[in-house]
């Protein structure tokens, strides 16, 4: 443990190693890309939202001057829908039908062929030329509707209980016994909740460039995992992995919505059969259209507890949107729930089911948000019941160091507790509201993860040092990565560079997903540089004629150990660098490994609202997040993480749903009318931050990232209700949606 | 593949017989921000593009002698939001065209594009309605003047002829005691459309309202005029039951739909809270005590 009160980068808002680049526009994104005789790739997309494939003809496009190349689903390896094909969490049967669909189309918007050709205007032309002859078939795209008897059918070789079936899966866990647990309780409330699929809504759309030659290709694209994109793009092509390298771009934003691919592979088969370099770029209508939002969902929550305050028993089911095929992130809300407390008697359950709507992606502790917006809110009410103050009753119940959770795990020393008490002791939880103003708490939990890193830390000659990592940066994990090197290895932190390796250049890593990067990258660069450490003690001691286990290694020095190991005087870093050749040649270090011990993070935010009662609007006026981070590596980055997944919970309460069309089309495809928030629609997030060292890892992280995402939906639910005495059992509280409560509560009150 | 022609005439009859002999395939350009959008999406594709912000009378503001105003069509918004006398007799006007798109786009976006793009929920339109504002048309018969409420045909349409084009708006003078106010309601804060949209122009005299003019947008197919909602303050001092009976007159003009921007009962409610709110902040500007 790094826990010495002498740290002198950890812990430290260093400079951010992009943040000029950044700024200035130097960056270098995806989209910024080019190649001598580059093409451009653009794909057909479905208009119909279920529909058979009876024909493609691309003949007509193929035959346009200027059109390099076309391809459909024919090109791509096909997987057959019985035999799983796993990489990572996903599946490449389902992935290659999402990218482009094989003789079915499933959503409006489903890809179903693509060409390249010498301008995006020709390229675009010879998508009209494509002729494709689908038979129309009923569709769906509620989750409810999706379940009954009579609905379309997306799956032939899907069933659920032996018969055809919209449900793919099912997830359950069961501790205890809740009907006992229940029959305790001299409080029960269950209600049902409703949220609408919601999109991450990265500011850079996806956008890549392959170019192959001699049979080996490069991929530059933006993505949240160089590995998982070569993967996925030697799965869908055949093409063997040391024939492709896929450079991670710079990436503008993921949220999760880049762990998959949805073109890469499209352009490598460009590429190969136009034998020219293929850019895409996506337009943000695509983005929308076609890249996974997270789920919608319909779930019910019951929890009972006693009198005073103890709650004992809790069960929750969640039925979650996969969109077009299987997928949907039901251990989110079945594993995290229920997961800030200790409750002897629990039992949930998710089901995945498919509708015609866009395959959902990974978003920010997917599924963890729709879980916890059910889950507190009934917290709320279970408090108001009890007449006891909503964070106390959480306190009452809180998960604690040998807590046994019901998706498993028993806990070690966790940080819930804290977060709950510093919410309570902090001046905004009893700070005067005004009038219209409400406030609501709420709690959350993300698994984090831990997982596959590499890394490699070489010392320069002048004594700098250069270190690789495997996974995109899309939070901070170089500045992260910097202040750890510099704080073992004793140097100024401006000596440490980070970069992030492609596919040839370092080990396997993957994704820079579950909040997982800052803790297993540390774990790797930390082994690396303490076996740098070492080989710098024994070079020292190589110079000195002495053991090395005589020498120390102390703020940037090699040192005798003691009097008895010799008189030295020490030689720092640069010192033995400048000697190394001489003293056995070039230093450095790479190791590999799979991190385990990401233990979970806990959060609690308090939100303020203020309503605007005659024309609906909800705005959040005051927003305290605490949250157990382990150790804050580099503070300014974990704030910014906070407040960046406060931000995105507050947009998914408020405004931001997926609207559809009587033609099962999405209508809101734009950042004008999905209405993410705006700067000015938000007040300063206050991120407090609580650091109970995670025990399994060397300088104590615990993953970040996600879990601030997770309390927001019902923390803003709980204020709005404080405000105006009216629950929501549904998601987004949208003005003309409040507008409508209250009026009708009026009239209500006048009969 | 058609091509685009592009002209940047620097006369206003040169631009019209431009566009005329486009055949109904011209588009004229002023700040681009709705033309240009539209391209990209593919929504349009204009034979001939003509840029009018070369044309003097189109770029300008000039204060008219008898003490009104005249914006030319293509002046962008941020420059409206600077001219200082502008603001201070028409500050319901100035706001309503400086909240049209973001800081980057009032560097191009103009009040007659707003007008010209004809949408319902155009927010410079409901307030140069209420203020009275009259459009000069430049066209291949000359010039007319038409007030701004009849340039707007329907969502996307207008009632310019072939070959014209709106040229300036002209503000009439200000007696004193006299200012506007304009409001939209969205769910953001900026950088969104207004689900429905407000401008309220009025003159006291001792505190009672001896003018008033209101415009409603974004709840029927064109920016409305609602006389009744201006009888209703005509003659009042703003008082509570003045101000509810010109709400009703509001949410009786309206006919809007539901859409993914808002229903129709919401978009009737809103109408009437927003002319009370524009009211009292026009009667407040005005120097009401």
């Amino acid at each position: 443990m790094t826990s010495e009160s002498n740290v002198k980068w950890i812990g430290k808002n260093t400079i951010r190693p992009d943040g000029a680049d950044k700024v200035t526009g130097r960056a270098a994104y995806a989209a910024d890309a080019t190649m001598p005789g580059m093409i451009w790739g653009k794909i057909l997309r479905s208009p119909h939202p279920h529909a058979r494939i009876r024909s493609i003809d691309t003949s007509k496009a193929e035959a346009l001057p200027g059109v390099k190349a076309v391809m459909t689903s024919a090109d791509f390896v096909e997987f057959p829908v019985d035999t799983p094909v796993p990489i990572g969490i996903q599946d490449m049967r389902w992935m290659s039908r999402n990218i482009m669909a094989r003789d079915k189309v499933l959503f409006a918007g489903h890809p179903v062929a693509a060409v390249a050709a010498t301008t995006e205007k020709i390229a675009e032309q010879a998508l009209e030329l494509i002729e494709v002859d689908y038979e129309v078939l009923p569709w769906v795209i509620d989750v409810e509707e999706a379940m009954k008897p009579d609905a379309p059918i997306l799956h032939d070789h899907i069933r659920f209980e032996g018969k055809p079936s919209n449900i793919a899966g099912k997830l359950e866990h069961t501790l205890g016994d809740v009907e006992a647990g229940f029959a305790q309780a001299d409080v029960v409330i269950e209600r049902s909740f409703r949220t609408e699929p919601v999109h991450q809504g990265y500011i850079e759309p996806h956008a890549c460039l392959v170019s192959v030659s001699d049979g080996k290709a490069t991929v530059w694209s933006s993505s949240q995992g160089q590995f998982m994109v070569r993967g996925m793009c030697a799965h869908m092509t055949g093409l063997p992995q040391n024939d492709i390298r896929a450079i991670p771009a710079e990436i503008g934003g993921g949220f999760g919505g880049k762990t998959i691919v949805y073109l890469e592979p499209v352009a490598l088969v460009l590429a190969m059969k136009s034998g020219r370099p293929v850019k895409m770029q996506m337009t943000r209508e695509e983005v929308f259209r076609a890249t996974g939002p997270t789920s919608g969902s319909v779930s019910k929550v019951k929890i009972g507890a006693t009198k005073d305050g103890k709650i004992v028993a809790a069960e929750g089911t969640w039925w979650l949107q996969a969109g077009a095929l299987p997928g949907a992130p039901i251990r989110g809300p079945v594993g995290c729930g229920f997961a800030p407390y200790d409750i002897p008697n629990v039992h949930t359950l998710g089901f995945d089911v498919v509708c015609n709507r866009s395959k959902v992606a990974a978003y920010r502790a997917p599924g963890s948000p729709i879980g916890a917006y059910a889950v507190e809110c009934v917290m709320d009410e279970v408090a108001e019941a009890l007449g006891i103050d909503p964070l106390e009753l959480r306190l009452r119940n809180a998960a604690k160091e040998g807590t046994k959770a019901a998706y498993g795990p028993v806990f070690p020393r966790i940080g819930y507790e804290e977060t709950v008490r510093a919410a309570m002791e902090h001046p905004h939880y009893r700070a005067p509201l005004g009038p219209n103003q409400g406030r609501g708490v709420a709690s959350g939990y993300w698994f984090n993860a831990g997982g596959e890193s590499s890394a490699q830390v070489n010392i320069n000659e002048d004594g700098s040092v250069v270190v690789i990592t495997g996974h995109p940066d899309i939070g901070g994990s170089r500045a992260s990565t910097a202040n750890i090197t510099a704080e073992l290895l004793g140097i100024d932190y401006r000596k440490v560079s980070v970069l992030i390796g492609d596919t040839s250049v370092i080990g396997f890593s993957n994704l820079t997903g579950g909040s997982r990067v800052t803790y297993a990258s540390a774990m790797a660069v930390t082994e690396s540089t303490r076996e740098v450490i070492n080989t710098l003690k024994a070079r020292a001691a190589k110079i000195w004629g002495i053991d090395p286990e005589a020498v120390i290694w102390e703020n940037g020095e090699a040192r005798p150990a003691g009097e008895n190991a010799g008189n030295f005087e020490p030689l720092t870093l640069a010192e033995i660098a400048a000697k190394a050749n001489s003293t056995g040649g070039p230093i450095g270090a790479g190791k590999q490994l799979n991190a385990v011990g990401a233990e979970g993070g806990f959060g609690t935010h308090i939100c303020d609202v203020e309503v605007d009662r005659e024309l609906g609007i909800a705005r959040v006026v005051r927003y305290t997040a605490f949250q157990d981070v382990g150790r804050a590596i580099h503070p300014a980055y974990v704030e910014g993480q906070i407040q960046g997944g406060a931000a995105q919970g507050i947009g998914w309460a408020l405004n931001e749903e997926y609207i559809y069309d009587k033609n099962g089309k999405l209508d809101n495809a734009s950042f004008l009318d999905y209405r993410m928030p705006v700067c000015s629609d938000l007040p300063m997030i206050e991120a407090v931050i609580i650091e109970v060292p995670n025990p399994k890892h060397p300088q104590g992280v615990r993953g970040v990232g996600e879990v601030p995402i997770v309390p927001p939906l019902a923390a803003v639910a709980n204020a709005i209700y404080n405000a105006l005495g009216i629950r929501f059992y549904s998601l987004p509280m949208s003005p003309p949606k409040i507008l409508a409560a209250l009026e009708q509560t009026e009239r209500l009150a006048a009969e | 593949m058609t091509e685009t022609q592009y002209l940047a005439p620097h006369s206003l009859d040169e631009a019209v017989s431009a566009l005329l002999a486009a055949n109904g395939t011209g588009r004229i350009l002023a700040g681009g921000t709705d033309l240009l959008v539209q391209m990209q999406a593919g929504i349009v594709k204009p034979g001939l593009i003509v840029n009018i912000k070369k044309i003097p009378e189109m770029t300008s503001i000039e204060e008219t002698p008898d003490g009104g105003f005249r914006i030319g069509a293509a002046v962008a918004g941020a420059v409206v939001g600077e001219h200082e006398r502008l603001g201070k007799a028409w500050p319901g006007v100035v706001e309503a065209i400086n909240l049209i798109g973001s800081t980057q786009v009032q560097g191009r976006a103009s009040a007659g594009g707003n007008l010209c793009n004809a949408s319902p929920a155009a927010d410079s339109v409901p307030a140069l309605v209420a203020a009275g504002a009259v459009a000069t048309i430049h066209g291949p018969n000359g010039r007319r003047t038409v007030p701004v409420e009849e340039v707007p045909a329907g969502p996307g349409r207008t009632n310019l002829a072939p070959g014209e084009i709106l040229v300036s708006f002209t503000l009439p003078p200000r007696p004193p005691h006299s200012s506007d106010a304009y409001l939209r309601m969205i769910p953001r804060t900026e950088m969104d459309i207004a689900v429905v949209g407000c401008g309220v122009s009025l003159t006291l005299e001792n505190g009672k309202c001896t003018a008033a003019r209101v415009g409603l947008g974004a709840v029927a197919p064109t920016v409305l005029l609602v006389k009744d909602a201006a009888d209703a303050l005509i003659g009042s001092k703003l008082e509570d039951d003045a101000l509810e009976a010109a709400a009703e007159a509001c949410r009786a003009a309206c006919r809007p739909i539901d859409d993914k921007r808002g229903t129709i009962a919401y978009r009737t409610k809103v109408a009437g809270v927003l002319l009370k709110r524009a009211a009292a902040i026009a009667a407040d500007r005005a120097g009401r005590a």
